[in-house]
Parts: C-alpha cells; structure tokens; sequence
C-alpha cells in the first residue's frame, strides 16, 4: 500500500472523530482559563447530543436542508444554558468546582434519558433523517495529494473546528477580552483590583464552555452516534478534558491534543487493516490517550502548567 | 441556637429534602402524581423480601465505594478514579474465582484479596504521582478509569476467556452468595458481601479516628503545610490515603464479582458505582457513618425507581436528576448555611 494511500485511510477518519473533540475542548479552555474547572465537559456535550437529536427529529420536516445547522445552533444555546447550572453552583455558591461538574454530567444524563423516554417511550431516540453529510470541496478536491487528504470526504463541521481553533486563540491571545479572562484565572484578585468583573467573566466563560460542549455534543450525535441514547456521550467529554490538559490549556494545544486523540481511536478502528500496525493489539491504541495524558501531566512530555487560580472560588475580599 | 455541628448534620438532611422535592416538582410538571411516584419507589425498595433484599444488595457496593471516596477525601484528595478501581477489583476477584480450584476457607479470602489490592494498586499510581510530581490527581483518575475500562475488557476477553464476552462463573467456593439469605428473600441477589462492607465501614472508622496513621491522615487533609511543619510525611499519606481508598473501591468490585453477578463480561460504559460512591461520601460528610446512611438512601432511590415505569408510569430515570440534584445541593452547602445563619439571626 502507498503510503498517501495510507494517510488517506487515516486522516479522514482521525479529522471525524476530532471534531467533536475540538469544539468540546476548546470550551474547556475558556472555561478553565477563568479559572473554573469543568469536569462537566461530558454532561454539556450529553445535553447537546440530546437537544441537537431531538430539534433534529422534531423539526427536519419544516427546515429542510438547514436542519443539522438549525440543531446545533439550539443545542449550544441550550447548553451554554444549562451551564449556567455549573456557574451558579461554584462561582456564586462556592461549591467545589470538580464536585458540581460531576453533578452537572449526573443531571445531564439524568433529563436526557428521562425526557427520551417522556417523549419517545423508549431508550433510545429514533434515527435522525437529516445527518451532516460529508462533502468533497469543489476545485480544491482536484488538487493532487493534498485534495484527497484534506478536500474531500471532509464534513463541514470538521473545517468549522478547526477555524474555530484558530478564533479561539485570537480571541483568548489577541483581545482584551481574552487578556481579563486569563487574568481572572491567574490572579482574580488583581484582575478585580483592576476593575474586571471576576464573577461576570467566569459566568461568561463557563456558558462559552457550555454552548462549545453543547456544539461537540450536537455534532457529534448529527456526525457519528446519529440517535441519543445512554451509549451516545461515553467519555469524549472526559477526552476533551484531557486534551485540554494534554494541549497546555491552550487553544491551538487542545486543537492538537484532540487531533491526536482523533487520530488514535481512527487507528484503532482501521489500523489493522494497515501495514506497521496490524501487529499491535487493539487495546493498546485504545488507551493511548488516557496513557499519554497521564505522562504529559506527569512532565515527561513538558510541564503542562495550570491557571493559577484554577478551582479556587473567588470570594471578593478574601486574601 | 445552631452549633456548627447541627449544621453539619442539617445540610445532607435539607440536600435530599430539596432533591426530592424537586423531583416530586418534575413529576407534577410532566402529568405524574408525586404521591403515587414515590409511594411506588417506597414499595419498590422495601414492598417485600425480595426487593428488601435487592436493596440491601445494591446498597453494599455503595458503601465501599463511598467509604472509598470519603476516605480519600479525608486526606484533601478527590478520587475519580473509584470507577477504575471497582473494574480493576472486580476482574481480578473473578479471575481469582474462575482461575483456582480451592477449599473456601482460601479461595474466598483470596478473590477478597485480590480484588483490594488489585483496587490499591490501581489507587497507588496517581497516589505516588501526586506525592512525587504533584500531578493533579482528579485527571490521572479519570484517566485511570477509562485505562481500567479498556483493560478489563481486554483481560476479560483476550485472557481469561478465549474471546467471549463473559467469563465462566467463579467456584462456588470463592462465591459470596448465600442460599439462606437469597432463601429469606424470596431469591434476591443478597449476599454476604453487606457484612464486609459494614465491617469496612469500622475499620475506617477506627482508623481515622482512633490511630496515630488516621490522625496524621486527617491532618495532611487539613493543612499539608502544617502537618509537614509538624514532621509528618505528606506525601507518604497522601499515597497511603489513595492506596486504602483504591482498597475499598477494589472491594466494591469483588461484591460485585464475587457476590452479585458471580462473574464479569465486556462492559461498553461505566457501572456508576465509582460515580455514585462521589455522591454518597458527600451527601455522608466522609465519616463513616454517614456514608453506610447515605448508601442506605442511595441504594433505595436505585432499587425503588425500577419499580416507578410499572406502577406510576414515572421514567426510572427521575431517580438519576433526583440524586444529581442532591449532590448539587450538598456541594453548595454555602447557600443552605448561609440561609440556616440568616433565619437564625431573624430568630433571635
């Protein structure tokens, strides 16, 4: 086999399951960067699968073509939403951060499948009619190597990650917006001795992480999963969480770290099919990414240094 | 007038007042009546022998991962990881089980064995990360869970058997099951693992409370600055707190393997018991009392909520929003001490 013939195989594949990874990350940066930690990725991204499903089935007749889009602009405002459930317990409540994040993945999948079998009476949803579908690019498709890796077989959400990557980063790096948030998290007094609203940016940046969730969340049920279900969110919230860490909670990491992750269960579906790889077991690409998230935290593969302030609640005052 | 400690005791009690509330607000919201809801739940947990019995059985794996959360947590660390630490620990009680051909008096002991240090283990590695590269230990947990997912799958498929989803049932004589409890119940699943997890529940007790290890353990929880001050080894108890706490998680999955189910099969997901073990230490304020309390309440909600679709027509579901209601309420102890100060002050 050649070896862009090779590359074709995986690169696809790996850019699909990334996706979904990279929106729900991204989120994660936002939201720790202020300094909150949200454990409550998988919940948000439950709640986006199950809205953007949902609006899906309910609606495609009326929306037509726009209904994948329609579904996961609803779904992040629902999750961006719910999060607030997450704000108001550890910003305002001073609950413990990691603690109400896992209430929020336990509420999450508790009004998911509750609603599911109020609306549907059974476990699972129907399949959804209106998926995304992938696309090749026209004129770009037809640039040789490069056109069959990266313009076609592509869905548009996948481009859609990665531009967001990219606005992530401006915006955390380049805006004064971004400049208070990360201030927030670092040193919240300081930031409040110099006029920012402490608790309004850690409002604002958990719901982003909410309505980022909640995209991972829809795009990954309308792209992969197709239906929600108990099985529909297991752990891509956790994963997203670890290429928060894995990326150095910064946005172009996380963008990496979830490719990565992306790559490594795509080579864990088709690697045995592939030369090199067919020998290794399966379960060693499985556990690839947890593993590898685990030596980046122990500082084998670079210190990965936290916001300073990250799970500390702010009480204004306090020194 | 409130002392603090009334107040301790006030907050779990008001936390699941709340959440069960909420949930009977839910249940009016979508046409059920709350009443029947919960008189269905009510029969559902203890209606007769058998669901007595179910109960029972549900509530004892609770207690060990509760007590292994609360243990932990007793020395400042979070573990996540009790959901890795009851797969770990129940794979390795049933390959003990299936693998050996030994009297009782060995085999059980040993699957017992086994599967705590097989959860110890599992709890040592973020243990010594923390103590040694102060690496977070609430992701490499997380981490560890999925790795222990993953692996059980594998060592269940690819090692125990040869390629099936399930393994063969333990021997009998590594079984914790009981005819003459199963027989009280009408043949429920009740086995003689509630003894162990009760029993567990004093040895934490005890030593917490009434060791020098325990104190110096609580110590490190309370200020690692002036327990190192004080010339005890920080990190040689957070290690140790984690091995103990991977311990008890290991033990909730020997109940499992040993007594519930008697073997252990290709899991898709997770089986919450870690998860809920977060949701009774808390709602258990990590003594040991409270968690057996909180499992009791727990393992009745579970057992109870199946009873809900049948005769109420309530999904089972309303259970899980119910029980995460809880532990948001019991996180934001904040809120509810600051109303109780705020009624106590209008009191006077």
């Amino acid at each position: 086999m050649e070896f862009i013939d090779i590359l074709a195989r995986i690169i696809p594949p790996a850019i699909f399951f990334a996706s979904p990874l990279i929106f729900t990350a991204l989120g994660g940066v936002f939201s720790e960067r202020s300094g909150i930690i949200n454990i409550g990725l998988e919940g948000l991204m439950v709640m986006g699968a199950f809205v953007g499903i949902v609006f899906n089935l309910t609606f495609h007749e009326v929306l037509g073509d726009a209904t994948p889009w329609v579904s996961i602009l609803v779904a992040m405002i629902v999750s961006a939403i719910f999060a607030l459930v997450h704000a108001v317990a550890s910003i305002t409540f001073r609950a413990d951060q990691v603690v109400s994040g896992v209430a929020i993945n336990f509420l999450a999948l508790g009004i998911g499948l509750f609603l599911t079998k109020q609306w549907y009476d059974k476990g699972q949803t129907d399949m959804v009619d209106r998926p995304f579908y992938t696309i090749d690019i026209p004129v770009l498709n037809k640039i040789p190597i490069l056109g069959d890796l990266f313009f076609s077989g592509w869905y548009l959400t996948s481009y859609l990650a990665i531009i967001l990557a990219f606005a992530a980063w401006f915006v955390i790096y380049k805006t004064p917006f971004g400049l208070r948030l990360r201030s927030v998290g670092e040193h919240p007094m300081a930031a409040d001795t110099n006029g920012i609203n402490v608790y309004a940016m850690r409002y604002v940046a958990v719901m982003i992480s909410g309505a980022l969730g909640g995209l991972g969340g829809s795009v990954y049920a309308l792209t992969i999963a197709l239906n929600f279900s108990h099985a529909t969110i297991v752990g891509q919230g956790f994963m997203s969480l670890a290429a928060v860490i894995f990326g150095k909670w910064h946005p172009l990491g996380a963008l990496g770290a979830a490719i990565f992750f992306g790559l490594a269960q795509s080579l864990s579906i088709v690697g045995s099919s592939l030369p090199l790889l067919e020998d290794v077991p399966q379960i060693f690409l499985l556990i690839a990414p947890y593993v590898l998230t685990i030596l980046a935290l122990a500082g084998f593969i670079g210190r990965a240094e936290a916001p300073k302030s990250l799970g500390e609640a702010y009480v204004k005052g306090n020194r | 007038m409130f002392a603090n400690r009334t107040i301790n005791i006030l907050i779990p009690i008001i936390s699941v007042l709340l959440g069960l509330l909420s949930g009977a607000v839910i249940m009016l919201v979508f046409g059920y009546n709350p009443l029947k809801g919960y008189a269905a739940l009510w029969t559902g947990a203890f209606g007769d022998a058998y669901f007595l019995g179910e109960t029972l059985r549900q509530v004892t794996p609770y207690i060990l991962s509760g007590l292994a959360v609360a243990f932990a947590l007793r020395t400042g660390l979070l573990n996540i990881g009790v959901e890795g630490q009851v797969f770990v620990g129940w794979v390795a009680s049933v390959w003990v089980g299936v693998a050996f051909e030994l009297p009782m008096i060995l085999h059980l002991p040993l699957a017992v064995l086994a599967a705590a240090l097989a959860g110890a283990f599992w709890g040592f590695i973020p243990g010594i990360l923390k103590a040694k590269l102060g690496v977070h230990e609430v992701i490499v947990t997380i981490m560890m869970n999925y790795i222990a997912l993953y692996l059980s799958n594998e060592i269940v498929r690819n090692v125990i058997t040869d390629g099936k989803d399930r393994t063969d049932s333990i021997a009998p004589t590594a079984s914790l099951a009981s005819e003459w409890l199963a027989g009280m119940t009408f043949y429920s699943r009740l086995h003689w693992g509630l003894l162990i997890a009760l029993f567990m529940a004093l040895v934490m007790w005890f030593l917490l409370n009434k060791t020098t290890r325990g104190f110096e353990l609580r110590s490190v929880g309370f200020n690692q600055h002036a327990s190192n001050y004080a010339g005890m080894s920080v990190g040689k108890n957070i290690v140790l707190a984690m091995v103990i706490s991977g311990a008890f998680a290991g033990l909730a999955g020997a109940m499992e393997g040993l007594g519930t189910f008697g073997y252990m099969s290709v899991k898709s997901g997770f089986t919450n018991i870690g998860f809920d073990g977060i949701a009774v230490a808390l709602l258990g304020a990590n003594t040991a009392l409270g968690v057996v309390l909180a499992a009791f309440l727990f393992g009745t909600l579970k057992i109870g909520a199946l009873n809900m679709p049948t005769v109420a027509g309530v999904p089972t579901e309303l259970v899980e929003i119910v029980i995460a209601l809880i532990i948001i309420f019991v996180a934001s102890s904040y809120m509810i001490r600051w109303i109780i100060l705020r009624f106590k002050k209008e009191g006077k």
